[in-house]
This record gives C-alpha cells, structure tokens and sequence, in this order.
C-alpha cells in the first residue's frame, strides 16, 4: 500500500507541475461566458443551459485529460526510462500501475470537483438561492468521474503493450462504442444471422457501457437520480476497472522495457 | 605487441583465477550475484520472426564484498545483462541469483542498490524531492528519509543544488542524482551501469571514491564500463565481454601474463641515427628516438647508445595493459564475425 501511496502522490504532484490543471481556467471562462450569454438570450431555461454545458465541458475535458494523460502514464515512464530507477526499488510492476492509476484519477477527481463548484457559481449567477434538486449535479459529476476512470483504466492497459499513438486510438474507439454499448444489446430488431447478433450482444458486455453513467438529461431538467441507479454504477465501474487493471497488471509484468 | 592471454573460454567451467565455475558451486560461500546459463534473444524483422542474440549463455559470479568490473565495448551486452539482473528485461534462457534470492523476487530489491546507464529523473521535481521519493519504497521513517536524503546530497555534491528541479540539471548533475539513488537505502549489492559517463575529471574521482567506500564498508560492487583504466584502478576482478559472450574472468592482472614482454628505451642523440644494428628498429619522436628489444639484449643496446653519446631518457619494462588485451578480444570477435559473412556470401 505504502508504494501504490507514493507513486500516486508522485502522479498527481506531475500532473500540477506539469499545469494540468490549466484547464480550470479554460473552464471558468466557459462557465462565466456561458451565464453572462444565456442570461441575455434565453427565457426560462438559463439553469438547463447552464448545467448541460458544465456537465458536458467537464465530461470532454476530462475525457482529454483521461486519454491523453492515461496513454502517457506508462508509455512516458518507458520512454524517458524514469522506470528503470523506480522499477530496481521494492516495487511490484502492478503496483506501480495500480500508483499511477490511482494518481491520475486523484487528478481527475480535483479536476471534477473544481468544474462542480464553477458549474454550481454560474448557476447561482442566473438563479439564487439554488434549490434541493441542484444537489443532482454533484451525482452526475460523480458519475462522469466514474466514467473517466473506466477510461484511464483503458488507456493503462492499452499503453501497456502497444505505441502511444495506437493507445490513443484504441481508447477512444472504445469510448465512442462504449456510448453505444446498450443499442448492440437491442440490435434485435433489425434483421440480422443469430449468430451475427449472438456476437453483437456479446461484444456489448465486453464493451465499456457509458450509458450506465449517463444521467445528464434527468439532472438538466430536474428529475432525480436513483440511489440504486448510483450503486449500480459505481460497482459497475469498480468492476470494470479491476479487471481492465488486472489485465493491464498481467501484460506489464513480462514487458521488456527498451 | 604480442600479448599471451590466459583467460578461460567458458568461465562456468574454471575461471582465470582458479576459482571453479557456477556449475560445481556447492561447496562455494554463496555469492553476492550469481549468474547461470543467461541467455537474451531479441526478435526482430517483419512478425518479429528472425532473432538477435543479444547474450549468450552468460555464467559468472561476482563474490561477496568484491568490486566487480563489467567491461566490453558498446553493445557487448554489458547493459544487457544488468538490466536482466534488475528484471527490467526477462531472459530467454538462464537463471540469476542476487544473494542468494531469485532475481524473480521484487523483496531482494530491499538490499540492491541501481544506477542506470544515462539515468534520466523526473524532471519537475528537485533533486531533494527526487530521493524523498525514491526512499519511500524503502521502510524508512520520516526523519529517516530526511536523514539519509541530505547525507547523500552532500556526498554527491548536490546539497547547495537541491532545490533545483532536474529540468535545469547537466548530464553529469544527473549521474550524481543516479549514485545518490542508488546507495541511499545502504545497499549489499550496488549495480551501477556506466558510472562515470556523462562526468568531468572530478566527478570521475568523487565516483571512484565512492565505489572504493563501498567497498570499504564491504558492500559488493558490480559496474560496469568501457574505460579500463577505471576497471583496473578499482576492481578486484573483471569480466571482459564482447559480441554478448563472456570471454573471460580475473583479476585485472591476472588476464593477462603480467610477465614483461621486452624493454624500451627513450633516448635523445646529437645527430643522426647512426647505423647500429640493435637500433635499427628505433622510431623517431621528435628529437626523441623510442626502440623495444627482447630482454636479454638490453646492456648490450645501452653499451651502443654510450658509444654514440647518446642521452638515455627512459628504460621501462613492456608490459601487456588490461586494454590491449580488451582490444584483442574486440578485434578477434570482428575478425570471426567478418570471417562468418563472407564465408556465408
């Protein structure tokens, strides 16, 4: 515990250094452009506008983040032979992954929650005081955190034995068939060989289901999410994540680094 | 200059120095590292089909509190090797042992000490917060860790840099940082690949005092280098590998036969060379004349060198350097590998 502790620590530490988190500002400016805009042009719905854009920016910046910062956790070790030094230490290789996993999702996770309080100050600009039902996007942000992770899991793995360019690309092209996961499932209804749809709806639980995490439309307009809703996900997600890890571990333990 | 060489092909076998091989070492104390039958191929080509040996069938020991030199050209295998003993790579063939521990076991790490060649840090962090972090893989309290991270700064002369980030280091800063890294958790065993590479005059100094500290505080070194003046001014033993072989194992002056191969004179002379026949050999050197003959015949050069007045500068025994005996080996693998080409044209 004490190892996978410093290397996250050491992970997330990189990641301010390197200004990561720049992109707050980024944010801020969209949030504070976005409640001045719809304060002038929109009746009635500021508050959906509002929190679909926040909820939105924060799930694609920390989509980037994820991807591009995931691909980087190992491949960048093994480039700049950092590893070498770190890897003659008492150090398993899986925990070393399971560090750097758990660092850059520290990252995201301050990352998310500094979006959360923007998205919560720019509501406040076009509504005050805020109301119960506000509380739902402090859930949704939890769920796209949970979302990215399944992501920086990925990237993990796919850096693990594989160019960083291909990394990139693989994760993202599970996370755009991850966003249609649930559709495989109900392919039935077009006219298809069984076989065929057999395959579909076994890649389908292969496949990262993002839907699991998608509460966006409710929490826009109000509605409550489910506390079984959020278990679900969040066990779901746990899963996932270990055995994308688990798998990562096992294809890094008999890596040659260059 | 002929040189005889006396070292053993197979060291498994029987070693230069008399010491029988890794095959028969049961009844030997057991070695600080151990190396059995390594072996290292690297696939290569369109579906990684054809292979490259990189190290052939590596055996060798390296004894408890000895100062142990690697040496071999670039791409002999040296790093090769290192880097199979600290699992960064894995064998296709062999085993090795690291006090008497599998390499295989992550626990041995505790009492291992690594530089790497050319070590390269994480460069946003200062050279303080660099050991901190590495000294967090060890069981060490806080105050420890403090301890220790300042006594190594100041030992590798780092301690007025210390809040510098890496990012603004020379390359021989880093190689210090790489020492210090290393020997921080006071290691048995200190592997340290290329030690001096990268550093000035002094810094190649301050390194060397510090193997020869290791070594006093009796803690095995294993370095490896491909300047031989190092290998001979620190090791107890040297390995000589070339083209991924190990060609052979000893004690610096027992790879070669130390015996003298003839003498050498260094004379100054009036005028011209005039025609003797014990010096018709000599080289002129400026205003300098060097000449070398077999032993025996050395009063009876100096009784001509009086007859013509000459001014004798120098007159030294020729002996066989680790290096030309390294320079051999290079040249022989060459040789064959050249003599394998064409005979596969």
């Amino acid at each position: 515990m004490r190892n996978i502790r410093a290397v996250a620590a050491n992970t997330f530490r990189e990641a301010v250094r390197d200004r990561v988190l720049y992109n707050l500002v980024f944010f801020a400016l969209l949030m504070m452009g976005a409640a001045i805009l719809v304060g002038q042009i929109s009746i009635g719905i500021e508050q959906d506008v509002i929190v679909s854009l926040g909820l939105t920016a924060t799930s694609v910046i920390g989509l980037f983040i994820a991807v591009f910062l995931g691909v980087a956790l190992v491949s960048k070790e093994m480039d700049k032979r950092t590893l070498y030094a770190l890897l003659a230490k008492p150090v398993e290789r899986w925990e070393f992954l399971l560090g750097k996993f758990c660092g850059l999702v520290m990252t995201l996770a301050v990352n998310t929650a500094a979006m959360a309080l923007g998205l919560y100050a720019a509501l406040w600009t076009v509504k005050h005081p805020l109301e119960r039902a506000d509380a739902y996007i402090l859930l949704a942000v939890y769920l796209i955190l949970l979302k990215l992770a399944i992501i920086v899991a990925l990237a993990l793995l796919f850096s693990c034995f594989t160019s960083p360019f291909l990394a990139i690309l693989f994760t993202a092209g599970l996370y755009v068939a991850g966003l249609f996961a649930s559709d495989l499932r109900t392919v039935h209804t077009v006219k298809l060989d069984p076989s065929a749809l057999a395959f579909m709806r076994g890649i389908s639980y292969l496949l990262p289901n993002f839907q699991n995490f998608d509460v966006m439309s409710a929490v826009v307009h109000g509605e409550g999410v489910s506390s079984a809703f959020v278990w679900s996900a969040t066990l779901y997600a746990v899963l996932y994540c270990v055995i994308v890890l688990a798998a990562a571990a096992a294809v890094f333990s008999r890596r040659n680094l260059k | 200059m002929g040189c005889a060489f006396h070292f053993s092909e197979h060291p498994a076998v029987e070693s230069v120095d008399g010491r029988r091989g890794v095959e028969n070492n049961e009844s030997m104390p057991q070695a600080a590292i151990e190396i059995e039958h390594l072996s290292k191929e690297y696939p290569y080509g369109f579906l990684h089909l054809k292979k490259k040996k990189s190290l052939e069938d590596l055996s060798m020991r390296v004894e408890d509190g000895e100062v142990f030199g690697f040496l071999g050209p670039n791409g002999a295998g040296k790093s090769t090797t290192i880097k199979l003993l600290m699992r960064l790579i894995f064998p296709t063939s062999g085993t090795a042992r690291i006090l008497g521990k599998s390499i295989d076991d992550v626990s041995m790490h505790a009492s291992l000490g690594y530089l790497p060649e050319q070590p390269y840090f994480y460069d946003y962090l200062t050279a303080y917060e660099v050991l901190d972090y590495f000294a967090r893989f060890h069981n060490l309290t806080a105050a420890d860790r403090k301890a220790r991270v300042d006594a190594m700064l100041k030992k590798v002369g780092l301690d007025t840099a210390k809040k510098i980030q890496l990012r603004k280091y020379s390359k021989g800063m880093l190689q210090r940082v790489g020492l210090a890294q290393a020997i921080l958790h006071e290691p048995q065993v200190v592997v340290l690949d290329e030690p001096m590479s990268g550093l000035d005059p002094l810094g190649r100094r301050e390194v060397r005092d510090i193997i020869l500290e290791l070594r006093r505080e009796g803690r095995t070194v294993l370095f490896s280098t491909h300047v031989l003046s190092d290998a001979e001014m620190l090791c107890d033993r040297v390995g000589v590998i070339v083209g991924g072989k190990l060609r052979g194992v000893g004690a610096p002056g027992e790879l070669v036969d130390m015996k003298a191969q003839g003498m050498e004179i260094l004379f100054e002379l009036p005028g011209e060379l005039p025609n003797l026949p014990l010096l018709a050999k000599a080289t002129r050197i400026g205003d300098r004349y060097r000449t070398h003959f077999p032993e025996a015949e050395l009063y009876p050069a100096l009784e001509q060198l009086k007859t013509v007045n000459a001014r004798i500068l120098s007159v030294a025994q020729i002996k066989p350097t680790l290096e030309e005996f390294f320079m051999n080996l290079v040249e022989a693998d060459r040789a064959q590998a050249s003599a394998v080409d064409v005979s596969g044209k």
